[in-house]
């Protein structure tokens, strides 16, 4: 017999099956993989024994290009471009990075009108997640609930900065655009009307049965283990680790406002089960919207552009600053030789890590659950990639 | 604890490891050590009570120059809420690094992003392959003697 024929099976880390194992392909091209993300699976019968992620399908080289641009405020493009239903924050995680190399103070208005649009940019984060998240597991309606809600929040931004995924709009020192007149009311007005609509996805999705039996219990997250591999924002919290960057390492202003960290709490299974994490989600929004009011009433008048410097020139050094993004830690590596371009970026992304502890959660459940599992960790391959 | 605090704290343990400590003058106070020691350093500053540094925030890989590569280390405690930063140094033509994946599985995926990237190797990983980039790909980009190949594949490449 030829060799290739007796050759053992082996996965694609060089382990040999065994002869009950198989292994099956999920991805690139998969509806509920949310973009280009293979994942490897070694099932025995139905049963998942485990799970190869493989990524880099949409590896843009960020870090490169940030090295061959000819100034630091050249790189915010590609940041939006990391997180792309998240730009804002991706964009504010940068910033922050050079104003700390740069030492440099920003005015009291562009503070708030970036946590204004980091929360938006929030809820319209966790709107996808949630409703993409129902789509995953056969409920089609609270997409439609969830898109129209985010509509709303990409018309504030469009009339801000004329773009509706890709803002370009927080700039190292400042932002490219003051507010237009009317934004503050057309935001309190968004405001009122989806305080009730959560009620509503509550009604439709979250309590609903079915969607609790594939998500209760499912996937598994314990605290350390969550700690160990890194993860955080809503994968951290639904494990019941009460710790947010807003509150345990605070930046710009958000120490001002009134509003409570979310953690999971096993109310319809474990403790860091798939529920928790999309609970978490849920209620951060509700916080995301009371940010967002209380922001609206202190917004004090101001030059939005005043401190954005006319040359970046930052000092040999090198500074890491992290924030909180819809997923996770955002942390920003640079490194700087004195000269005009960024010597080093590294984005640390936390999809990237999130994803990274999926093998961990998935050992033992079945396929479909992959499916729920996969969802409630919520990539962007944007980000992941890179 | 301070970042002083803590470099006082390694250089009792570690006073032949510590190559550097930077405190005032840097945005991040950082540690540089000795490559070598970085498993035990790591364990130590892992597994004492008083540091207890449980979380990798982030770990880069650097391209120095000068022939030199390099790993940065940020790490945070998030039950004591203190961060250090610990550098490591290597020559580019033998750019090996003790592994920290079996002590902060995090680690697992940012050291072959590094790999992939630097070409650093990292001693005592159990995974290392590349990660962003095809198998198949000629060199390092990150490193800042990389030229773009001509051609990939049989496809030229500045198209």
């Amino acid at each position: 017999m030829p060799e290739t024929l007796t050759a053992p099976l082996t996965t694609s880390t060089g382990r040999v099956l065994r002869t009950e194992e198989m292994v099956i392909n999920m991805g690139p091209q998969h509806p509920s993989t949310h973009g280009v993300l293979r994942l490897e699976l070694i099932v025995d019968g139905e049963i998942v024994v485990d799970v190869i992620p493989h990524i880099g399908y949409l590896h843009r080289c960020f870090e490169k290009h940030a090295e061959h641009m000819t100034n630091y405020q050249q790189v915010i493009p590609y940041c939006d471009r990391l997180d792309y239903i998240a730009a804002m924050n991706m964009d504010w995680a940068y910033a922050l990075a050079i104003e700390k190399l740069l030492g440099i103070k920003v005015p009291e208005r562009v503070e708030y009108i970036r946590v204004i649009m980091a929360e938006l940019q929030r809820i319209a984060s966790h709107l996808i997640a949630i409703g993409t998240y129902g789509l995953d597991l056969g409920a089609f309606t609270p997409f439609l609930y969830c898109f129209r809600d985010r509509e709303r929040i990409l018309d504030l931004f469009e009339m801000t900065c004329g773009a509706r995924l890709l803002y370009n709009y927080i700039w190292v020192g400042g932002v490219s655009h003051d507010l237009p007149p009317g934004f503050i009311d057309k935001a309190k007005d968004f405001c009122g009307y989806f305080r009730p609509n959560i009620k509503e996805l509550n009604d439709l999705l979250t309590y609903n049965e079915i969607f609790v039996k594939r998500t209760a219990n499912v996937g598994v997250l314990p605290a350390d283990v969550a700690i160990a591999y890194g993860c955080s924002g809503p994968m951290l919290r639904g494990s019941g680790v009460n710790f947010d960057l807003r509150r345990d390492d605070p930046y710009s202003i958000y120490d001002r406002f009134k509003w409570e960290v979310q953690v999971g709490k096993g109310e319809m299974g474990t403790v860091g089960d798939c529920w928790d994490r999309y609970i978490v989600r849920v209620r951060e929004m509700e916080q995301s919207v009371k940010i967002v009011e209380q922001a609206l009433d202190q917004i004090v008048d101001g030059d939005v552009a005043s401190a954005i410097p006319k040359r970046i020139r930052p000092p040999v050094g090198d500074v890491y600053v992290r924030s909180e993004s819809p997923r996770g830690e955002i942390g920003f590596y640079v490194v700087s030789d004195g000269s005009a371009t960024p010597y080093r970026v590294k984005a640390r992304s936390p999809a990237f890590v999130n994803l990274s502890v999926t093998p961990e959660i998935c050992r033992g459940y079945m396929i479909a659950d992959v499916v729920a599992i996969a969802g409630s960790v919520d990539i962007v391959l944007g980000e992941v990639d890179r | 604890m301070t970042p002083q605090e803590i470099a006082d704290k390694l250089k009792a343990g570690f006073s032949e490891a510590i190559l550097e400590v930077k405190i005032e003058g840097a945005i991040d106070p950082y540690v540089k050590i000795a490559a070598s020691k970085l498993a035990d350093l790591a364990l130590f500053l892992r597994d004492d009570p008083e540091t207890q540094f449980d979380f990798l925030m982030c770990l880069s890989g650097m391209d120095n120059g000068k022939g030199l590569l390099g790993g940065v280390y940020n790490l945070y405690s998030i039950t004591k809420r203190h961060k250090i930063t610990l550098k490591v140094e290597v020559p580019a033509d033998k750019a090996e690094i003790p592994s920290v994946s079996s002590l902060w599985p995090t680690a697992n995926w940012h050291e072959r992003e590094a790999y992939d990237l630097f070409g650093i190797r990292f001693t005592g990983h159990p995974d290392l392959r590349r990660i962003l980039l095809p198998e198949d790909y000629p060199g390092h980009p990150l490193r800042k003697d990389f030229k773009v190949p001509e051609f990939y594949q049989g496809m030229k490449v500045p198209y």
